[in-house]
């Protein structure tokens, strides 16, 4: 099923880019897009239904690298890109430069059959239509809980108890996986631990770091860990890795995001008793919280503000077509994600992401310097996972890194 | 030359330099010494698909506004320059007044990005410098002792590192080193520890970013070097020959001293380009391990926010550290240039 959504979706990308597109589901528009975004099959797949438009020239940069391009493909004027597909992470920096419109007069034109809460309204003004939710959640193998005679753990002690009896059982050596590459990634998933043990990033309205607090010791403690049931060079895994050891039957329980989880074992070559082991459940809790210790994620598209109103207009209607309540009744598209779109009916993928918004999943925070706080815990936390330091060192480093980044960008004096 | 001959001459490529040097420069300087405009904050609500809460955001109005009337952004100095993420000179102090000795100091250094970074640069730069130059030196003697059928393709394999894009080549060779890759596994099992990882000691993954330094640029020294070869005094190898001299003599006493201008621009060239090493340690995802300028300007440009000051000083600093680097050279020829005059 996986292969036949990528083929198609290759295909329609090899016809989009050789040729002008014809015959689209009567969306037709009179000026260019040009779409950047990240790499996943949800977001490739609303790419393709957006260059399903005919009547002008509708071309997607679809790639990881997304953010490293965006705001300076966004700053010229014209800007290069009509369209970026962003997630509530990423739309800050764009809102900070100041390079995407306000929409309400699209939305009120051409916006027909989106649901209010797709709409993302910042200040008063529609800066962005979700189109997804998006978590971290547990993934897990069935069989390898099952012959050591465990449950289903909730909370990331109870994983680390699972990972004992399953390394001592001689069923893996290093059962836990977990995306911990340095940068981005570790960062990553400090957020999601220090949440879950009720941490605070700021001082309450303002751009002051709390992060050396007593969460923060506790949460690098745990992360300490879990590394110790990861595969030693767990440094330099990212997403993409942390499930390749997965799909290679090395790995039993591990923190992935609800994206990549539905395709999982859908690859090649995975061995049929993980494919048979698979499952997905709610994001664990930690520490005798009750908020999971993870992140709540929506992916949205906004419209480029450098861009003649005609071109808005075409991508406002060629992303609205990607998004639109039809694509629904394809199966192959619905399993992609947990879909926000009118007409969805939720795929047993979208377990765990939906657990995570039951269970009060705190939303990955939108503040104009999180992204500089982020950046400094992916740089900074290296040394104490390698064990050169303290924890309290390594916050106390992550402060002083965020300190001079927010009295660079200005949002501390 | 007439002047004026000379300055027709080189007027194309004076513009061409201007503007593609010198000019990208005076911009980098000028940048890193303003930094964006301090916010206009607001709290405003904020719904998204979730939930409606208040959240501090930009004012985009008052903002740029304040942009509109200070396009350069702010005018700070060298603060940028000696903040934590560059010189960190209040960091450094502080660290000096707290150590009581030298080890401790040093710790602490290696705790600030820019000197846990020189730290890395500096030992691969003087340790993939005379290796490769050695090792090049080496290939291009052995290959020019070769039967001339064998050389052509000889050379094309010696120079296949180098043809191999830095990021691919660096790519094979982490996956290599990976504990269930080929040299990974041949490693634990050559030390009998089923544990070790190549990828999770900082020492080894710096002996593999060197090692894969000196496998990338040493065919660069051989190709010159072989070159250089090519023109070696036949009538003064035969007179060495003649006076009975060894191989390893006629080597040491004829062709080496023959060679040591083009050993000196090969050094000059890789010390400038080794001190900017970048590829590998993307590569080899060895951030944890390793750092250098290139990848502290990649990575402040890469973040979710941009730092186009930090990376603008970052770059500055870069171009005064090959300088430095290059210094001694370039104090010779210039000497030279005056001893001509």
């Amino acid at each position: 099923m996986y292969l036949k959504t990528l083929s198609t979706a290759g295909a329609l990308a090899v016809l989009m880019t050789t040729a002008s597109f014809a015959g689209g589901h009567g969306c037709s528009i009179e000026a260019r897009v040009s779409i950047v975004g990240n790499e996943f099959p949800a977001i490739q797949s609303v790419g393709a239904g957006a260059q399903e438009c005919s009547g002008a020239e509708v071309t997607t940069n679809l790639t990881a690298d997304h953010q490293q391009i965006n705001v300076a493909g966004m700053s010229g004027n014209p800007a290069e890109y009509t369209s970026a597909i962003i997630a509530n992470s990423s739309i800050v920096a764009l809102m900070n430069e100041d390079v995407i419109r306000p929409l309400d007069d699209l939305v009120a034109k051409y916006g027909e059959g989106l649901a209010p809460n797709q709409l993302v309204t910042i200040n008063g003004q529609v800066m962005a239509v979700a189109f997804m939710a998006n978590a971290q959640h547990l993934v897990y193998r069935s069989d390898v809980l099952e012959q050591v005679g465990l449950d289903v753990p909730a909370t990331y002690e109870e994983m680390l108890e699972a990972a004992e009896a399953i390394r001592a059982a001689g069923i893996m050596e290093n059962p836990v996986g977990g995306a911990y590459a340095a940068g981005w990634n570790l960062a990553q998933e400090f957020n999601n631990m220090f949440l879950g043990y009720g941490g605070q990033f700021f001082v309450e309205g303002s751009a002051e770091p709390t992060v050396n607090s007593d969460a923060g010791v506790k949460t690098l403690e745990m992360m300490k860990a879990l590394s110790e049931y990861m595969n030693p060079d767990f440094l330099t895994h990212d997403s993409n890795a942390t499930n390749a050891e997965y799909r290679a039957g090395n790995v039993a329980l591990m923190n992935m995001w609800g994206s990549r989880a539905a395709t999982l074992v859908e690859a090649d070559g995975v061995p049929q008793e993980v494919v048979d082991g698979f499952a997905i459940a709610a994001p664990m809790t930690v520490g005798g919280g009750d908020i999971p210790a993870s992140t709540l994620w929506w992916d949205g598209w906004t419209v480029a503000k450098n861009i003649s109103d005609a071109e808005a207009e075409a991508t406002f209607i060629a992303m609205m077509n990607g998004i639109s309540p039809a694509r629904m009744e394809n199966e192959d598209i619905r399993t992609l994600a947990v879909w926000l779109i009118p007409g969805y009916e939720p795929t047993p993928a979208a377990v765990g992401v939906f657990a995570a918004a039951e269970m009060g999943t705190i939303p990955y925070p939108m503040l104009p310097y999180m992204g500089l706080m982020h950046t400094a815990l992916g740089n900074e936390l290296a040394d104490f996972m390698q064990g050169n330091e303290s924890a309290e060192q390594a916050l106390a480093d992550v402060e002083a890194a965020y300190t001079a980044a927010a009295r660079e960008q200005g949002y501390l004096q | 030359m007439k002047h004026r001959t000379f300055f027709w001459f080189f007027l194309p490529t004076g513009l061409a330099m201007l503007l593609f040097i010198a000019a990208p420069i005076v911009s980098v300087v000028l940048q890193s010494v303003f930094a964006p405009h301090e916010p206009v904050l607001i709290t405003a609500q904020t719904c998204t698909p979730f939930s409606c809460t208040e959240e501090t955001t930009i004012d985009q109005e008052a903002t740029r506004a304040l942009r509109e009337a200070k396009p350069l952004g702010r005018f700070v100095g060298l603060d940028i320059y000696f903040n934590r993420g560059h010189l960190a000179t209040a960091e450094v102090a502080e660290a000096w007044r707290t150590s009581d000795n030298l080890t401790a100091f040093f710790h602490e250094l290696g705790d600030l990005p820019f000197y846990r970074a020189m730290a890395f640069t500096l030992t691969y730069t003087f340790t993939v410098t005379p290796l490769l130059i050695i090792i090049g030196m080496a290939i291009a003697l052995a290959v020019n002792t070769l039967a001339q059928k064998l050389k052509g393709v000889v050379i094309f394999f010696s120079l296949l590192p180098m043809i191999v894009t830095p990021l691919v080549g660096s790519l094979i060779m982490f996956w290599m080193i990976d504990n269930r890759g080929v040299l990974g596994n041949f490693l634990s099992w050559l030390v009998s520890d089923p544990d070790l990882s190549v990828k999770a000691s900082t020492g080894l993954m710096w002996i593999s970013l060197i090692v894969y330094g000196i496998w990338h640029s040493a065919p660069f020294a051989f190709v010159v070097f072989y070159a250089g070869l090519q023109t070696l005094p036949e009538d003064q190898i035969e007179a060495a020959q003649i006076d009975g001299a060894s191989r390893w003599q006629q080597v040491r006493y004829i062709v080496v001293p023959h060679l040591m201008p083009l050993v000196t621009f090969v050094a000059l060239i890789q010390l400038m380009d080794n001190f900017r090493v970048f590829e590998p340690i993307v590569g080899f995802n060895a951030a944890a391990h390793a750092t250098s300028l290139s990848w502290i300007i990649f990575n402040d440009l890469g973040g979710e926010t941009r730092q186009l000051s930090a990376a603008a000083a970052t770059s500055v600093m870069t171009i005064i550290g090959v300088a430095i680097l290059l210094s001694p050279v370039l104090v010779r020829t210039w000497r030279d240039f005056k001893g001509k005059m």
